[in-house]
């Protein structure tokens, strides 16, 4: 469980994280979406204690981070796959974890074997490895210490389909265990097939936060016309919103509403589905357009 | 649009697991002293101060008269590559955490940043010790060898005084170069600043002291490496002692506290 409580973090005149709530349930996978810059690491490194936060409180089961005596076998963190000393190797990356936490030395080739890095492979050194290698030699070392709450910044960037698949069976066998994942990404697609609860970050702030099937039931009805005009203004007319969407329009009606008040219409419908997320790529499309005007702007 | 925040509450956490010991100090030295060799950079750099001890124990052998041939020599030749290049050890240990962002890792594991430096600190010293311990070693052997082979009396003329005031002065040395990559938190910038602490400061200071006569008074005050440089002769008074802790306060302490302050808060990226 990772609880996290009006966290804020200035610098100078910038508010980078703006009081940011949100928790991250046992058995449940969080995904925490957001732009570029939107303050999701700086948001998790301040859970991790490498970053002071201004004011509010982050703690990860129970208590805080640096009150954790030995934080990686509670929780496993990757922040960065390429913050290694490129001239180690990658068998030496895990070695040096797994005895600062005191695993047994055997968890070093079982990490190697889970996340699928030959001996080989292991025995080179990371300045030599890809971004993918990387990610796995992060996971291995944020999963040694066997812990209960996993922490990724960003796990997929880098690994190929297979290895986002990959990913996804492991976290998901993770969390079905009874383990608190928090993954970040800024891409909605690949933390949609992963996350169980997802919380939005714009700006600094949180815009959204509910389990998934929440936030995707909360975008309504899908409905493709031929007259989207005519649709438009009956829909409104029956007191529902509309609102234009790829290839039709986005209603807060649901299927059975939007049929009736088409049938009165006259409106003869081409398509009619639940929403599934539109509202959700819209609003996450806004957050990222705003962002890219401001570093226009900037 | 509306904001959904989930209400946050510190419930205690419902699935209890074993409470973990806390992680020993000698651990995280242990983990430390490891990655002081682990690094192909850290191996060849310790592997260049040994190859320059036992280049340099040849060199006496070969090249001294037969007067030379004391232990002094010895140990003063094999002893000065070291004096060099060990700081820089103390340096790579530091910065690799910042400059090869390593430390996003170690101070996630070892959340209390001052535990990693006090262990790295503790990890030079003993670096120093122990190679200091090792240049008299082999000074020594050097020293029975050379005189055995050209058949004249061993020269035992370094008294256990000296050897306290030279260890103490090399591990000055590996303190400041602690310092600088605690300044610094980058390996370039440390050590170019270790060869001007090292080699320019002094000079300009020679060749102020031998121009102005007010400088030449003035300079014990001033210039470190110059009190350093008079502990290889050993034999301090109290006015040695007090100019060495000037210099040292305010070319050692002062920084290296300041470094510390700002490491125990930087943000770690």
């Amino acid at each position: 469980m990772i609880i996290v409580d009006s966290l804020t973090k200035k610098y100078g005149g910038f508010t980078a994280v703006d009081h940011v709530t949100f928790r991250a349930e046992p058995g449940r996978v969080t995904g925490f979406l957001g732009p570029n810059g939107a303050g999701k690491s700086t948001t998790m490194r301040i859970l991790v204690g490498l970053t002071p936060a201004t004011s509010g409180t982050a703690t990860v089961l129970g208590r805080r981070y640096a009150d954790l005596p030995n934080p990686g076998r509670e929780i496993g963190v990757l922040l960065d796959a390429s913050a290694q000393h490129a001239g180690r190797t990658g068998r030496e990356i895990l070695t040096l974890a797994q005895r600062t936490m005191r695993v047994s030395r055997s968890r070093v080739d079982e990490m190697l074997d889970l996340v699928s890095l030959s001996d080989e492979e292991s025995g080179r050194r990371v300045r030599d490895y890809s971004l993918g290698m990387r990610q796995r030699l992060g996971i291995a070392t944020a999963l040694i210490g066997d812990p209960d709450v996993l922490v990724l910044d960003e796990p997929a960037n880098g690994l190929d389909p297979a290895g986002i698949r990959w990913m996804r069976d492991l976290l998901r066998g993770f969390a079905n265990r009874g383990g608190t994942v928090l993954l970040s990404s800024h891409l909605l697609h690949e933390i949609e097939v992963i996350a169980d609860d997802l919380v939005v970050i714009g700006n600094g702030h949180i815009v959204a936060a509910g389990t998934k099937s929440d936030l995707l039931a909360a975008a309504g009805t899908f409905a493709g016309a031929a007259d989207l005009t005519a649709l438009a203004s009956a829909l409104t007319r029956a007191g529902h919103t509309a609102e234009p969407s790829l290839g039709g329009l986005r209603t807060d009606a649901d299927a059975v509403q939007v049929g009736r008040v088409a049938l009165a219409a006259g409106v003869p419908l081409t398509e009619l589905r639940p929403a599934d997320g539109a509202g959700l790529e819209e609003m996450f499309l806004e957050l990222t357009q705003d962002n890219a005007r401001e570093e226009v702007a900037a | 649009m509306t904001t959904a925040t989930i209400e946050a509450t510190t419930e205690p956490e419902a699935r209890h697991r074993t409470e973990h010991a806390p992680i020993p100090f000698r651990t995280v030295v242990g983990v430390e002293l490891r990655k002081a060799f682990d690094t192909r950079s850290g191996f060849w750099l310790l592997a260049a101060i040994a190859a320059a001890g036992v280049i340099a124990t040849g060199a006496v052998l070969a090249f001294a008269h037969d007067s030379d041939l004391t232990y002094d020599n010895f140990a003063g030749a094999i002893g000065v590559p070291m004096t060099i290049l060990l700081p820089v050890v103390a340096i790579l240990a530091v910065t690799g955490e910042w400059s090869q962002r390593a430390g996003l890792t170690t101070f996630t594991l070892v959340p209390h940043r001052g535990r990693v430096i006090r262990a790295k600190y503790v990890v030079t010293l003993t670096i120093g010790i122990a190679s200091m311990a090792l240049a008299l070693a082999v000074g020594a052997v050097g020293n029975i060898v050379a005189t055995g082979i050209k058949g004249i009396d061993t020269t035992w003329d370094l008294s256990p005084t000296s050897i306290l005031y030279i260890v103490g002065a090399d591990l000055i040395g590996m303190t400041i170069g602690f310092m600088l990559g605690v300044l610094t938190r980058n390996s370039a910038g440390a050590i170019v600043g270790y060869f001007s602490y090292w080699f320019v400061i002094p000079t300009l200071s020679m060749v102020l002291a031998a121009n102005q006569s007010w400088f030449e008074k003035a300079q014990p005050w001033v210039d470190f490496n110059f009190d350093q440089g008079k502990l290889y002769d050993g034999g301090f008074t109290a006015t040695d002692w007090s100019q060495l802790a000037v210099t040292g306060t305010f070319w050692l302490v002062l920084p290296l506290a300041f470094g510390l302050w700002r490491v125990l808060r930087a943000e770690v990226k």
